[in-house]
């Protein structure tokens, strides 16, 4: 059962991928093992496929650097739940696969609660708790793009049609 | 219902009859923008099987922010724009000899009323000044846009800022634009397309107006927009080739927030490390010591700016023990101020003038800063490290706050000197 890394406001892209690494690692494998490193070190260790981060508001602001959602999708993050998102961020996290889901009612899910996304559905359901929270389903053309694997991949296959 | 701004330039480029706030439009840019990141867009276009752009006059690419080149690796990277720019008979490129992005695209033309304008740089709101809708994206976006032509854009909602009254002596558009970020907040405009109006900033001159749409992108804004009005038009008279339709947002258009200033409340003011939102007037600053001063970027780089620094810093020194760099904005700033004498005043004042270009803004050349030094920019951002360096402090504030504070080697406050 995927389970929810908690965290709060203002998560800046600094944090979640250091900018020490950014002309130094290019292998999405190896930029999972710094995934939030400066925020929470037991994160990239112990990540497990499918679980979510859920967090506050304007979640990966600062830097334009599209490491920072490529991380967090290769460390196996199915999806980045916040009240709000930077908007570049989470323009980066689209185009690169990984679902980013607007969300208000995150303030009831606790760090380590098991969790189920249901995107199509737009529901959250947090098993621990016994509860679901809705919210707005990300748009269909989104979903085409995040489910093509992210932009370039999605591009690619139209381009092949 | 009327519409705004944004969901009419968003509606044309989308090729829609009707776009709405929240609405995605898969829009045709009608300029994009890369600079020395162009380099590493070249590589995810490649990947992407594309043989050729999809018009290579829509793409601009200045080089800026690294130049000349600092090691092998940004020469390398130089190296392979110049290639790709010749194969792909890209004609608007721009070598290092002009100046920053954000000022050469309204330079030489290629900024418009009601263009879409689509860069691959967070800064690329600076346009908006000009009357163009325009926004930063990321690099994957652009080799998306290089070989598509489009991009998936959601319709911003909008803010409405109007400022009344006019600027105080010694104030300046950016203490206006810092005042405003230090009362929304970084995240104030997150998504929003902002517009300025009212009689301050009709009284504004087109550079004031550029800083103020630069630093939209620090209070989370998509874009930045100010109508265009005969100050717009008159920047624009031999430079903008083409035909074009201006743009104007109706005034009964749905908006999300309005926010009401008044220019006249506004004193000097500095943003505090580490954040842009961290705001306090310059009489909470004064005395604070500073190591090197910097006067130009994309911000204040301009020719206004170099004569206000320089009216400051005329027959004077900068102090001993510290430091100032200049850096025009572009090279057309750089030989108006050659010629009217600006340079010399400030060459004669102490200060160093550097090659137009980013400089040391994004830390990586000309004037990074050592552990526990202190920087006193006109630039937009002072985030932890940007200067270089990740203990060192950046301060910013405007053009004439920078001179005053340089004659003292501490920030001072400009309205005893201008
Ligand atoms: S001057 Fe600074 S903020 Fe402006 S484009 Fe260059 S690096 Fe970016």
């Amino acid at each position: 059962m995927p389970r929810a890394w908690k965290y709060g406001d203002d998560v800046n892209t600094d944090v979640i991928f250091p900018g020490k690494y950014t002309y130094t690692i290019s292998d999405p494998k190896e930029m999972a093992e710094h995934a939030l490193e400066d925020l929470d070190p037991d994160f990239a260790g112990n990540v497990r496929e499918g679980d979510i981060v859920v967090a506050g508001k304007n979640f990966g602001c600062g830097s334009s650097r599209e490491q920072a959602a490529v991380c967090l999708k290769a460390a196996g993050v199915s999806a980045v739940v916040a009240k709000s998102f930077a908007r570049i961020f989470y323009r980066n996290a689209i185009n690169a696969g990984l679902p980013a889901v607007v969300c208000e009612g995150v303030d009831s899910i606790e760090h380590g609660d098991e969790v189920e996304i249901d995107l199509k559905a737009g529901k959250i359901i947090n098993r621990t708790k016994g509860v679901e929270i809705g919210f707005t389903p990300i748009p269909d053309f989104m979903m085409e793009i995040i489910e093509d694997g992210g932009l370039l991949p999605h591009l690619k296959k139209q381009l092949n049609r | 219902m009327g519409r705004t701004f944004a969901e009419k330039v968003l509606a044309r480029a989308g090729g829609v009859e009707d776009a709405r706030a929240g609405d995605i439009v898969n829009a045709e840019p009608d300029v994009v923008m890369s600079h020395d990141n162009a380099a590493a867009i070249r590589k995810h276009f490649e990947k992407l099987g594309v043989e050729r752009v999809w018009n290579p006059d829509k793409i601009v690419i200045p080089l800026d922010h690294v130049v000349p080149a600092a090691s092998e690796k940004h020469a390398q990277n130089h190296k392979s724009i110049r290639e790709f720019v010749s194969n792909q008979g890209i004609r608007n490129f721009y070598d290092i000899n002009t100046g920053i992005c954000h000022q050469v695209l309204p330079e030489k033309g290629h900024v418009f009323p009601g263009a879409l304008i689509l860069g691959s740089d967070s800064h690329t709101t600076t346009y908006g000044a000009l009357g163009a809708f325009s926004a930063g994206i990321g690099r994957t976006e652009m080799a998306a846009i290089w070989a598509t032509g489009h991009l998936w854009l959601r319709v911003p909602e909008t803010m409405r800022i109007n400022v009344e009254g006019s600027l105080p002596k010694g104030v300046y558009p950016k203490d206006l634009i810092l005042h405003i970020i230090g009362d929304l907040g970084a995240d104030g405009a997150t998504y929003m397309s902002v517009e300025f109006d009212g009689p301050a900033i009709r009284d504004m001159d087109v550079s004031g107006r550029m800083t103020l749409c630069n630093m939209a992108a620090e209070m989370g804004a998509k874009n930045g927009v100010v109508t265009p009005d005969d100050r717009t038009r008159a920047y624009l008279s031999g430079r903008v080739k083409r035909q074009y339709e201006e743009v104007f947002s109706d005034p009964d258009a749905e908006v999300k927030r309005e926010v009401d200033y008044d220019a006249g409340d506004i004193g000097p003011v500095v943003a505090f490390p580490h954040t842009v939102d961290n705001v306090k007037p310059v009489e909470d600053a004064v005395g604070i010591p500073i190591d090197e001063f910097v006067l130009g970027t994309c911000t204040n780089g301009r020719l206004d700016d170099l004569h206000v620094a320089a009216s400051i810093l005329k027959g004077r020194r900068v102090a001993e023990g510290s430091r100032m760099l200049v850096f025009p904005a572009s090279m057309e700033v750089y030989l108006d101020a050659l010629r009217d004498g600006t340079i010399a005043t400030l060459v004669e004042a102490g200060a160093v003038v550097m090659n137009p270009g980013c400089g040391p803004c994004l830390g990586a050349h000309e004037g990074v800063l050592a552990p526990g030094e202190r920087a006193l920019s006109t630039a937009n951002r002072n985030f932890k490290g940007r200067m270089g360096c990740k203990e060192a402090e950046v301060y910013l504030a405007s053009p004439a706050t920078v001179a005053a504070s340089a004659l003292k080697g501490e920030i001072a406050d400009p309205r005893e000197v201008v």
